[in-house]
Parts: C-alpha cells; structure tokens; sequence
C-alpha cells in the first residue's frame, strides 16, 4: 500500500474511532477520562524511567552511602537532589519507585498477556471443538476458579524457586514468576471465550467457512476470535490490575522477584524493615505510587465493562 | 437428589487425588528426599539405609499408594527445617490462623452487610456514593500495605496497639488462644482488620448490587402497595432475599481469606500457617510445603462441596432443574 493511501486508512480508522459510542462514553466520563491519563502517565513515567530518573540506583558508583536515609527534600534534613529522599543504601526513592514500577508493569503486562493467550486459546479450542476436550479443560477452570490466584501463583512460584537448582532460578526468576502469574489467571478468559465461542460457532459465517473448505485453526483465529474479543479487552484491563497487586504481593513477600531488580513489592518490603525507626517514606511512596497505578487501571477497567455492556446503557 | 450429591463427592475426590499427586512429586522429585534429610556428606551406607527404609527403591505407584495412605492418616513425614514431624508443626500453627481468619469474617459480615444495605437504599446520597468511593480504594491497596500503614499508624506514630505476634496465650490441650487475655486481644485487632478489609469490600458491593436488583422486582411493589411498613420490606423481604448469594460468597471466601491470611501473618509476624508456608518456601522445606498444599486443598475442596450442596437445599430452584431435567 502506498504512503498515501496507508495515512487515508489510518485517518479513516481515527475518524470512526471518534464516531464510535464507546469514545462518546468515554468523554462523558470525567473519571475514566482521568483515570486513562493517569495509567498513560504511569506508563510513560515507567518506560522512560533511564531517563527521567535523577539516578541510577543500580550503578554503584553513582550511590553515596553518606547520603543514606535522608527525609524528603521538604522535611528537616533533606536535600533537594533526592525530592523523595533516600533509603539506607543511599539510593534515591524517586529514581527506585520509577524503576521499580518499571519492572512490576513489565512483568504484571507480560503474565496478562501470558494468561490472555492461554485463556483464549483454550477458550476457543474447548468452545469449538467441544467433547471430551472441552470437558477436560473446563473441569482444569473449575477447580483452578474455587482457589485464589494469589495461591497459586504463590504456590507455583515456591515450588518452582524449590524445584530449580539456586543459580538457575536467579536467572529464570522474572519468567517463572510471568508464568506463575499467568498460569494462575487464564480461567476467566477460558470461560468468557468459551461461551461466546458456543454461540458463535453456529452463525452462518462460521458454517460459510467451513463449508467452503477453511482449517480449522484459520475459521478458530480469524473468523471467531475477532468477535469474542470484546469481553476479553475487559477480563484484560481488569486482570492487569490484579496482577499488578499479585507481582507485588509476591515481591514483597520475598518471593517474585530477584533482590537485584526490586518492583514496587520489592522496595515495600525493603522500606517495611526500618519502618519502625519512623523513615516511613521509603514505604509510603512506593505505596502510594502501587495504590495509584493500580486504582487507575482498576477505574479504566470498570468503565470499559459498562461501557461494552449494552444491558447498562 | 443422591446422584447430584454422589457426583460433587466423586469430583472433590478426584481433585484431592490431583493435589496429593503433585505433592508426592514436590517430596519425591524436587531434590532428593534422602540428601535432603541427611545433608550432603552423609556416609552412602546410612544414605542407603534410609533410601531403603523409605521404601524409595520401589516402584512409583506404589509409593504414591503409601503416601497416600500416611497421608490420610495425617503423616506427612518429618519437617526439614526442624526435625520435627510435620503434622505437630501444623498442628502447633492452626490455632492462630483460624482465630485470625474466623475473626476477619466475622468483621467482614458485621460491617459488609450494614454498609451494602445502606448503600443500596440510598444509592443516591452522598454518603452512599463516598462509600462506594471508598470501597474501590479498599479494592485497590494490596493487604500488605494496608498492614504497613496500620502498623505505621497504630503501633509506630501512637503505640496503642502492638505490631507483632499474638500476645499471651492460653492453652487448653493442643489449642492455644489469645481470645481471653489483654494482649491477646490487642494484638487480634490489626491483622484482623487487615484481612477483613477486602472481603468487606466485597461483600459490600454484593449486597448492594443484589439489594438495587431485588428493590425492582414486583414482590417488592406490591409490598410497599399493600402498606408494609419500610423496615418490614427492606430487611423482611428485600434482605432475605439477598443472603442467598452472600452466604455462598461468604463460604467460598473462608477459603480466600486463609489464604491471604499468608500475607497478613507475614506482614504482623503472625505466628500460623501462612507464616510457616513463607518460611517453608525460602527454606526449601518441602514437606511442610507439600503437606499445607493437601491441608489447604482439603479445606477449599470441603468448603466448595458444602457450598455446592447447601446451595442445592437453599434454593428449590436448583432442585426443580434437576428434576426436570433441565439446566
């Protein structure tokens, strides 16, 4: 496609974007309007953190131990190069926050998208295909459905960290515990994706596809799974706020992830330890920080199931 | 009737087989249970012995029928990290879980179930929408940090309430509670608000939403037509028809909340469950770490089953589907 035509597409995209009902509903919702600045913030605020950041907590040579458990700058005693002041290695809390939200987004993002691949795939899979298989894989939800996720990620996590020899795990650390996330929040997309895969597999585009002789995989992928998707955009949003507190449930239980790549859990947990010689900002901050990113998402979340749920109109 | 309940029975079986088989693997595969029981530099003769007296030279089937068979008897063998068998270690532990989990529901019930139907007879008033507010914030800070700023607050800035542990306790046979003493009592309050405040939330909005969605139906018209008076329809006929739902919900969250007490024993240093999985895991002690994943399965898969049939006796419903064929 020429340059040209490829902008008038992208136009024409953007302009029945802006004509859709959910873009008017969603300029008619302050909160939601808010809450998507917010997470597009948070996001920016995590991938540029190298170069927003006034320090890089992670280079040594860069620290000053002398400038350890410093207050905030607007407290007695702090110094404004560390707005948000220090912890006892010295770091600078607002260089560790902006790192560390950097990986618990990275690895929250990568176990939703983990368990959004697994629930669909299977959701298709056992809506289409049916029989014993569908029975197998939605016996697997029901039960996985009557523990919480927090359980087992936490299980899988601990016995994988048992299972591993000790090097290996350290390298393995953040993609075992993506798995463990992920494997523990796949049920919802499966029975979501499954019911809707029922219903649509007996609409008359399905039969054309089948009849004109289309694999089943393609009629699965192309055909069925862009029309089961609505819901899946909501389970997503709100399973990425849940994972987001998992991650950080994990961490800062001395699990998730590795003491050289603290998330938000990880600094909560560092902070939590001098706690009570009264240096409440290395906790607070960091808290604050999850508590928001997570309230954002959460808000985002709950707008999109109402506003893609035509019952509540 | 009888099939329903012989076939709900037949998969809780079913799924505690699963459990118990993943772990027979943790124990059997995850390192090797004799140098882990011994150490690295044990004389192969005492390590042969032991191999031996384990039974770990016979065939897998039949070491998984023997784990089996101990643990249903509740022998899951001997702790890594103490040397101490590993149903006395839990044993030692349940108590203070169990009070901590019973009290958090409790709290979670009695401020929950006002709230909820507050909120949905006054879906417009400002208090209601601010409570409504609060309750996704309450939604949105993990329990740990609840727990963080609890402590910060209560034990740290003011020391009115302590941070750590369960105080005195009394003994009565293997049961130890910190229900009768001063600072048993005290030192209840923190974590079980912690753990309280989500399910709280949760039940909260249950009921409120059930509350809006019984409040449109005709029944409730034609109470209000007939001249009951406001009390005799909102708790007499809208209420009860809510705590259908809620008492499902509430079972199946017993489980969670046990659960989650993982992280709030952790965060208060509590001295139960939750607390000895954490260290189970850093330690590597894998029998511990196995037997609490049959103890907890047990208990979710028990609690499920009860729910299931209650539910069944609860609602006619479910019966009429049944025999109908239906549903």
């Amino acid at each position: 496609m020429p340059a040209s035509g490829r902008l008038a597409d992208l136009r024409d995209r953007v302009a029945r974007a802006r004509d859709s009902d959910l873009w008017y509903h969603f300029t008619r919702s302050p909160v939601t309007v808010v809450a998507a600045a917010v997470t597009l913030l948070f996001l920016a605020l995590a991938a540029a953190a190298p170069v927003l950041a006034p320090q890089n907590p992670f280079d040594a040579a860069a620290l000053n131990i002398g400038d350890s458990r410093l207050p905030p700058a607007w407290i007695e005693g702090g110094q404004l190069r560390y707005p948000l002041g220090t912890d006892s290695q010295g770091r600078d809390v607002l260089s560790t926050i902006l790192y560390g939200s950097r990986i618990s987004l990275g690895v929250s993002a990568a176990a939703t998208m983990f368990a959004m691949l697994l629930g669909v795939s299977l959701g298709l899979v056992s809506g289409y295909v049916g029989g014993r298989i569908e029975n197998l894989i939605m016996r697997l939800a029901d039960v996985q459905l009557s523990f919480p996720t927090i359980l087992i990620a936490l299980l899988i996590d601990g016995i994988a960290r048992n299972a591993l020899p000790k090097n290996v795990h350290q390298d393995l650390a953040i993609p075992i515990l993506v798995l463990a996330i992920g494997m523990a929040s796949w049920v919802q997309y499966a029975r979501t994706v499954r019911g809707s895969t029922l219903v649509e597999k007996n609409k008359e585009y399905v039969q054309a596809a089948r009849l004109i002789g289309q694999p089943t995989a393609h009629i699965l992928f192309q055909h069925i799974l862009p029309n089961v998707l609505g819901p899946v955009l909501v389970i997503a949003t709100l399973g990425l706020g849940l994972a987001i507190l998992t991650e950080a449930t994990l961490s800062f239980l001395g699990l998730g992830v590795p003491a050289t790549q603290p998330s938000l859990g990880t600094l909560i947990r560092i902070g939590n330890e001098v706690l009570f010689s009264g240096e409440w900002w290395m906790t607070i901050f960091p808290g604050v920080w999850l508590v928001a990113l997570v309230l954002a998402v959460n808000l985002l979340g709950d707008w999109l199931r109402d506003a893609l749920n035509p019952k509540l109109r | 009737m009888f099939a329903f309940i012989l076939t709900r029975v037949a998969n809780a079986i079913l799924v505690m087989l699963v459990v118990a088989f993943v772990a027979f693997s943790l124990f059997n595969f995850v390192g090797d249970p004799v140098t882990n029981m011994l150490g690295e530099n044990a004389p192969p003769d005492r390590k042969a012995e032991l191999r031996l007296s384990l039974g770990l030279d016979e065939p897998m089937p039949f070491r998984f029928l023997r784990f089996l068979q101990h643990g249903v008897r509740g022998d899951f063998g001997m702790s890594f990290r103490n040397l101490q068998p590993v149903s006395s270690v839990l044993i030692a532990r349940l108590p203070a879980t169990l009070e901590l989990s019973v009290m958090a529901v409790l709290l979670a019930l009695g401020l929950g179930i006002p709230a909820g139907v507050y909120t949905g007879l006054h879906r417009n008033a400002w208090s209601s929408q601010a409570i409504q507010a609060a309750s996704l914030v309450g939604v949105s800070i993990p329990s740990f940090l609840t727990g963080i700023l609890l402590i910060l607050v209560f034990s740290v800035k003011v020391t009115w309430l302590p941070s750590y542990g369960r105080g005195d306790v009394l003994r009565f046979g293997w049961w130890t509670t910190g229900l009768f003493t001063a600072s048993g009592l005290k030192s209840l309050i923190l974590p079980s608000i912690t753990l309280a405040l989500f399910q709280t939330t949760l039940i909260m909005r249950l009921v409120r939403s059930e509350m809006l969605e019984v409040l449109r139906t005709d029944y409730i018209k034609f109470a209000r037509a007939r001249g009951l008076s406001k009390r005799a329809v909102h708790f007499g006929h809208a209420l009860k028809n809510t705590l259908v739902p809620v008492i499902t919900i509430t079972g199946l969250q017993l489980g969670s909340i046990i659960a989650f007490a993982i992280i709030t024993e952790t965060v208060f240093q509590w001295p139960g469950m939750g607390s000895l999985v954490i260290q189970a895991i850093t330690f590597g002690d894998i029998p511990v770490l196995s037997a609490y994943l049959v103890l907890v399965s047990a208990l979710f898969v028990t609690i499920n089953l009860i729910v299931d049939l209650l539910y069944y006796f609860v609602d006619p419903r479910l019966r009429v589907g049944h025999v109908a064929g239906g549903v």
